[in-house]
C-alpha cells in the first residue's frame, strides 16, 4: 500500500474543515423547523409574496444583464483598446463596493435632487421604495457575474470561426447569432445563474433603497429582529429550497459533457 | 487577378510593409516564409480580417481594402479547419449559402457535386470532432467553395495533417484548382509543398516580400541568402533526363515520373535516403555504394553524408540506428532511396 504523504492529510484535513464550515450552519438551519412550521410558513402570504418577488426581481436583473450585458462581453472578450483594463475594472466595481454604499449611491442619482431623478420622475419611474428600485439595485449587484462570466466563454471561443463565417459572408450581426452566441450558451447560462443567485441573496442595498415592498432576505431579516431565530429559519428555509431548486434545474441544462462548446 | 499595391498593416508590434504582389486570375499562389514572417497576417488583410493601415486590395478590378469580409468574395481556410462545432458536416458546409443569391435547386446540385467530389458524401450527419484531419480539410474546403468565391485563401492547410494524408489532400487541392478554375492563395513554410502546388509563388520574411516568381525562379535564383537557405533542400543536383532517368554526373537516379528529355534538376529529401551496410533487397528502385565523409550533429538525429561518385548525398538517421550500423567516417555503405520520393522540376 502507497504510503500517503503528509501534505495528503493536511489536504483532506481542511477540505473536511471547509465543507464543514460550509454545511453545518447551513444544516443546522435548515433542520431546526419542523414540518408543521415549514407547512404553516407557506401559507403566510407575506412569505409567499417576498419569495416570488426575490425570484422574479433577480430574474428580471439577470434578464436585463443579459440584453445589455452580452454586447459588452463580447467587445471586451474581443477587442484590445486603450482603457480596456479601466472599463473592466468600474465593471468590477459593484463587487467591492459595500452594499449599503451601493444603496445609497443609486438613491444619489435616483433622488429629486439629482436631474436624472428629476427626469425619471417626469416618465413615472419611482426607483425609492418600488419594484423597479429592486430590480435596479440587482441588476447594479449582479451583472459583473454576468459580463465577467460570459467574457471568459466568448474568449475561449476561436476566432478564427468567426472569421470563417464573415468570409462566407455572413455579417457581424448573422455571425454572433448563428456562430457565437450558440458556442457560448453555456457561459451565457452559468452567467446568469450566477447572476441571479448574487441578486437574490442582495440585502444590503436593498433595504436601502426599498424596504418596501419586502423581498425574503427583507422578510427574513425583519422577522429576526421582531420576533428572533425561530421565526427567521422557516423563511430562510424555504428560500434557500426553492432558490436551489430553481438554480439546479438550470445546472441540469447546463452540465458539461455535451458537445456544444 | 489579385493586385495588392503597397499594403501596409500594424498590428501591436507586428507589421506588414509595402507590399506589392500581383496574382494572376485563376492561379495557385503559394506564399512562403518561416513561422513569424506574417503570411497569416497578410491572409486576413486580404480577406479583410485586419486593418489595412495604407495600400489597397484590388480584386477582379474592384477595390476590396475597406470592404467588410462578407463583401470581398474571398474564403478562407485556416490550418486547423475552423469547422463549427455546434454544425453537423451537411450544415458547416451549407453556412455561407443563405447569403449568397443561389436558387435552391443550384445550390443543392452545387453541393451535391462538391461532396461527391470531395468524397464526404457519407459524413454529412457527423459532427467536426469525430472526423479525421483529412475529413475534416476536405469538408472545409466543401465550405468555402460552395459560395463560388473569387479567391480562396488557404492557410498552412497540409501542415497539420500526417504524411498520408498530406499527399492525398495535395492531390486533391490540385485537382479542385483545375476543375473550378477559381485562384488560390495557399501559405506555407514547408517549400517541398509550393515546389508541387505552385503556378506563381513568393517568399516572405519579417513582414515583407523578398522575392516573387515562377517557384522554378525562386529556386534557381533567390535574390537573397534568405531565400537561399529558406529553399535550401538538400540533395539538389542538376541532372539531365532521358525518360525516366536523371543522369547526374557519373550516377543514374531513376525518377517516378517521366520528365522528358532534357535537362532539369532533382532533389531528394535527407530522410528518404536509407543507409545500409549492404544493398538492400527491397522496391527501392536506386542503391548506391558510398563511401561515409562526414557525421554532424542534429540534435535527436545525425546528417551523415555519403559520397557516391562525384556527388555528395545527404541522410538523415536516428542516433539508435547510427550505433546499430557501427556508422562512422570513411566507412563503405549502401544508400537507397525510392524513385517516388525524387522531387524533379
Amino acid at each position: 500500500m502507497v504510503r500517503r504523504e503528509p501534505f495528503y492529510w493536511v489536504s483532506v484535513s481542511c477540505g473536511i474543515m471547509v465543507l464543514a464550515f460550509i454545511l453545518l450552519p447551513l444544516m443546522e438551519m435548515l433542520t431546526a423547523p419542523s414540518g408543521a412550521m415549514l407547512k404553516e410558513t407557506l401559507h403566510d402570504p407575506a412569505v409567499v409574496r417576498s419569495i416570488r418577488l426575490s425570484i422574479t426581481t433577480a430574474l428580471s436583473a439577470a434578464c436585463i444583464s443579459f440584453v445589455i450585458g452580452t454586447p459588452l462581453a463580447y467587445v471586451l472578450a474581443r477587442s484590445q483598446f486603450r482603457g480596456k483594463h479601466v472599463i473592466e475594472g468600474i465593471i468590477d466595481l459593484p463587487i467591492v463596493i459595500p452594499h449599503p454604499v451601493v444603496g445609497i449611491a443609486i438613491l444619489s442619482v435616483a433622488g429629486r435632487n439629482h436631474w436624472l431623478g428629476n427626469f425619471m420622475s417626469e416618465l413615472g419611474i419611482r426607483i425609492m421604495g418600488s419594484t423597479t428600485g429592486i430590480i435596479v439595485v440587482l441588476t447594479f449587484v449582479g451583472m459583473p457575474f454576468y459580463i465577467n462570466a460570459l467574457k471568459s466563454g466568448i474568449e475561449a471561443i476561436s476566432p478564427r470561426l468567426e472569421n470563417v463565417s464573415r468570409s462566407l459572408g455572413a455579417s457581424m450581426w448573422s455571425t454572433f447569432a448563428r456562430v457565437t452566441l450558440p458556442l457560448a450558451w453555456r457561459s451565457v447560462l452559468v452567467g446568469f445563474i450566477m447572476c441571479c443567485a448574487r441578486a437574490i441573496s442582495e440585502f444590503g442595498a436593498v433595504v436601502v433603497v426599498a424596504y418596501h415592498p419586502m423581498i425574503a432576505p427583507v422578510l427574513i431579516y425583519e422577522r429576526y429582529e421582531g420576533y428572533g431565530l425561530k421565526y427567521s429559519q422557516p423563511v430562510a428555509v424555504w428560500l434557500v429550497l426553492v432558490c436551489l431548486t430553481l438554480f439546479l434545474l438550470l445546472r441540469i441544462l447546463a452540465l458539461p459533457g455535451k458537445k456544444t462548446s | 487577378m489579385i493586385e495588392i499595391r503597397n499594403l501596409k498593416v500594424h498590428l501591436g508590434e507586428f507589421q506588414l510593409k509595402n507590399i506589392d504582389l500581383t496574382i494572376e486570375d485563376s492561379g495557385f499562389f503559394v506564399l512562403m516564409g518561416p513561422t513569424g514572417a506574417g503570411k497569416t497576417v497578410l491572409l486576413e488583410a486580404l480577406a479583410g480580417l485586419v486593418p489595412v493601415l495604407d495600400g489597397s486590395i484590388v480584386i477582379d478590378g474592384r477595390d476590396t481594402t475597406r470592404l467588410p469580409p462578407e463583401k470581398r468574395g474571398v474564403g478562407i481556410m485556416y490550418q486547423d479547419y475552423a469547422l463549427f462545432p455546434h454544425l453537423t458536416i451537411e450544415h458547416n458546409i451549407t453556412y455561407g449559402l443563405r447569403y449568397h443569391r443561389h436558387d435552391r435547386h443550384t445550390a443543392r446540385k452545387r453541393f451535391e457535386r462538391l461532396v461527391n467530389d470531395l468524397g464526404i458524401s457519407h459524413l454529412l450527419k457527423r459532427h467536426p470532432d469525430t472526423l479525421s484531419g483529412g475529413e475534416l480539410q476536405r469538408a472545409a474546403l466543401a465550405r468555402s467553395l460552395i459560395v463560388e468565391p473569387r479567391v480562396v485563401l488557404l492557410d498552412e492547410p497540409l501542415s497539420a495533417l500526417d504524411q498520408n494524408f498530406r499527399e492525398e489532400i495535395r492531390q486533391l487541392l490540385r485537382q479542385i484548382h483545375r476543375s473550378l478554375g477559381i485562384t488560390f492563395f495557399m501559405v506555407t513554410h514547408d517549400f517541398s509543398e509550393a515546389l508541387t502546388l505552385a503556378t506563381q509563388a513568393a517568399v516572405m520574411n519579417s513582414g515583407s516580400i523578398v522575392q516573387t516568381g515562377t517557384i522554378k525562379d525562386i529556386f534557381q535564383r533567390p535574390v537573397t541568402s534568405f531565400v537561399a537557405d529558406f529553399v535550401g533542400m538538400k540533395n539538389v543536383f542538376p541532372a539531365t533526363f532521358s525518360g525516366n532517368i536523371a543522369q547526374v554526373g557519373a550516377v543514374s537516379v531513376e525518377v517516378a515520373k517521366r520528365h522528358g528529355n532534357g535537362n532539369g534538376y532533382i532533389a531528394i529529401r535527407p530522410e528518404d535516403i536509407v543507409i545500409s551496410l549492404k544493398p538492400l533487397d527491397s522496391s527501392m528502385r536506386n542503391s548506391f555504394a558510398g563511401v561515409i565523409r562526414g557525421i554532424v550533429d542534429q540534435g535527436f538525429l545525425y546528417e551523415v553524408h555519403i559520397e557516391v561518385h562525384d556527388l555528395t548525398f545527404r541522410s538523415l538517421v536516428t542516433k539508435g540506428s547510427a550505433v546499430d550500423l557501427g556508422l562512422d567516417s570513411g566507412m563503405s555503405v549502401s544508400l537507397s532511396f525510392k524513385s517516388s520520393t525524387v522531387h524533379v522540376f
